[in-house]
């Protein structure tokens, strides 16, 4: 039943896969702009017979359906073309930025859970007390504010008038990163026991990781709100009320588990909304991350680059809710039979 | 059920079904009002939508005139200060109403027309049509929207109208799920199969009877998304791929003061302008969610984020 499961999901993400390949293949050959020179160097887009020559490779000389196919062999032998801007493989420069995108995620899910879900919980018990209406205007402001905006006002208050956090980077000038083991910084010099390289990391990770956990934060914690309530109005926690167990354990015990199972799902559309964040975020505290490098890319109009970041965003996203599914289907057998 | 006698107006336990045209559920709209977030959301839309009608009568200066000196911080003259060529912060904010508010409006409605129609083809044909324009529609959910917008935008080349169109790209699908999953709830109903008694087609049912039935829900979605029109278009303007200077946009002018923002005023509020309208949106929009509670429209409005 379980590896049924399994194997439908990868399935359909497969498929998936396959459609949205074939979308950032539509963005490269019939968009405005010939694919062949938007592939090259300036200097090399001149020379007439590079330009045949990258055309052959391409296949951009064989029909469109044709050329489907050598994009997708292409992209099996990991070849996403060439940057523009940075004349580099866009799959090199995305292994590159990927490690600091991931770090600020990672931090910004984390913040998100314990103050989301912390809060949720804490507004579902107190439903329509005056905590839950402040919880809740905290709520629906965290999904209205601009994300680049509170960034400004977070780099304007926390670096600027106060020093208490670096402004910008993900280390001090003249500090050389960890060996690398992840590429994430804190997580890496944790390994190395460099303790004072570690602080540096993360404090120059925890502006722009609050910043960005702001809107998952809002919507973690409406979501947990009204999975708690939903749970707390089951029979089975009256009647564990009813037999005289203290609050606390009813709702650690009892309620915690029935509700958090759905906020698990949200996980990875909040990822969503998150990975929109990173372009905004990266950008203004100088975060070298895929989103500060796919903002780099648009403004040049560096196509190769930025369809290379749709397409591989696209596939970290689908790989994350394939994740939330598979433990979404362990956790509640009910799942596995839809 | 197959008799003639079946009235299409009655449901089966024989109560009337109320077929308001526009609002199927209005007679519970009043609950919005008596919430308090809804009421304060209700007075920030109104009041930038004065402030965008009367913008040439409200502000005090040409939003364009390089009049002043650069940079004045906030003061009895201007409130909001002056921008990096002098011009006067407070009116490029009034007039910037004049963009957001049009712009999110138009690509609210240009994101329902797109997703309702698709929406209701895959749910009124059904079969392979259906599974096929559904698939589609996932894959759109696939992309972050921020970012296949900025793909779009970039290959188009930067300009509002780009940015609008992008947005369209990414945000049509969740109007397509809602719109499919009414349709198809609606389309074993009994009034369905009575205009299909009297000789409509299938085109003519469509129109006269599902759309009515499926448009309140919708209607409701789409005002919860305008605060993220705003948020997206503001977003991509202020990466530069939106609005072109000198426009009075607001993104674009937040973003003209992250470069300068010791000189924190020049971001600060138009920053606040894009906050408020979106909170005034949302306000309503968490309220509207509750009193009407389309189970539908919530659950792909949460999806969606």
């Amino acid at each position: 039943m379980l590896f049924r499961f399994i194997l439908s999901r990868l399935g359909s993400a497969a498929i998936l896969s396959v459609g949205i390949i074939l979308v950032s293949f539509i963005l490269t050959a019939l968009l405005p702009g010939d694919a062949a020179t938007s592939r090259l160097g300036e200097r090399a887009a001149a020379d007439p017979e590079i330009v045949a020559a990258v055309r052959a490779r391409y296949g951009l000389d064989q029909p469109l359906y044709m050329q489907f196919f050598i994009y997708l062999g292409n992209l099996l032998r990991g070849d996403l073309g060439t940057s523009i801007r940075t004349q580099n493989p866009v799959l090199s420069d995305l292994a590159q930025f990927g490690p600091a995108s991931a770090e600020l995620a990672i931090a910004a899910t984390l913040i998100a859970i314990v103050v989301g879900v912390g809060f949720g919980i804490v507004a579902s018990l107190r439903a329509n007390g005056i905590i839950d209406q402040v919880l809740r205007v905290v709520s629906l402001g965290g999904v209205s504010i601009p994300i680049f905006w509170l960034a400004l006002i977070a780099v304007y208050l926390f670096s600027t008038v106060n020093r208490i956090f670096p402004s910008s980077g993900r280390l001090n000038p003249g500090e050389t990163p960890p060996p690398q083991v992840t590429g994430m910084y804190t997580f890496d010099s944790l390994v190395a026991g460099n303790w004072p390289l570690f602080i540096s990391a993360l404090s120059h990770l925890i502006l722009p990781a609050l910043v960005l956990s702001a809107p998952m934060i809002g919507l973690l914690l409406r979501f947990t709100r009204s999975s708690m309530l939903e749970v707390l109005g089951n029979e089975y926690v009256r009647a564990a009320e009813a037999k005289g167990l203290p609050r606390h354990t009813v709702v650690l015990r009892h309620v915690l588990r029935g509700a958090l199972v759905p906020v698990i799902t949200v996980l990875g559309t909040a990822f969503a909304s998150l990975l929109a964040g990173t372009v905004l975020v990266e950008q203004i505290f100088g975060w070298p991350g895929i989103g500060a490098y796919a903002f780099r890319s648009a403004s040049n109009l560096d196509l190769p680059a930025i369809v290379g970041v749709t397409l591989f965003v696209a596939l970290v996203y689908i790989t994350v809710n394939l994740i939330v599914d598979f433990l979404y289907g362990v956790i509640d057998p009910r799942i596995r039979r839809a | 059920m197959t008799t003639p006698t079946t009235d299409p107006t009655l449901a089966p336990d024989g109560i009337p079904i109320k077929r308001n045209r526009w609002f199927p559920a209005r007679k519970r709209l009043p609950a919005a009002w008596r919430r308090p977030l809804a009421v304060v959301g209700i007075v920030i839309i109104l009041t930038w939508t004065v402030v965008a009608l009367l913008a040439p009568w409200v502000a005090p200066h040409d939003p364009l005139a390089q009049d002043f000196d650069r940079y004045q911080p906030p003061s009895g003259d201007h409130p909001f200060g002056t921008d990096v060529v002098g011009r006067d912060i407070l009116s490029r904010v009034i007039y910037g109403a004049r963009v957001s508010l049009p712009l999110a409006v138009l690509l609210v409605t240009l994101s329902v027309l797109v997703g309702a129609t698709v929406g209701a083809i895959a749910g009124y044909v059904g079969g392979v049509v259906d599974a096929a324009l559904m698939r589609v529609v996932d894959l759109f959910f696939a992309f972050p929207a921020i970012i296949l917008a900025m793909a779009v935008a970039a290959s188009l080349g930067p300009s509002l109208t780009n940015a609008v169109l992008a947005i369209v790209v990414v945000s049509w699908p969740a109007y397509a799920r809602v719109t499919r999953s009414l349709v198809l709830s609606l389309r074993e109903t009994n009034y369905l199969a009575a205009s299909r008694l009297l000789g409509d087609s299938s085109g003519k049912a469509l129109i006269k009877e599902v759309m009515p039935n499926v448009a309140g829900p919708v209607l409701v979605l789409a005002s919860l998304e305008l605060g993220n029109a705003v948020l997206l278009l503001s977003g991509l303007s202020f990466l530069g791929l939106g609005a072109v200077p000198p426009s009075p946009e607001w993104g674009s002018m937040v973003s003209a003061g992250a470069a300068v923002f010791y000189n924190y005023w020049v971001a600060l509020f138009p920053g606040l302008a894009i906050f408020t309208v979106v909170l005034g949106f949302n306000f309503l929009g968490d309220a509207m969610r509750d009193a009407l509670d389309p189970r539908s429209a919530r659950s792909v409005a949460t999806s969606e984020l």
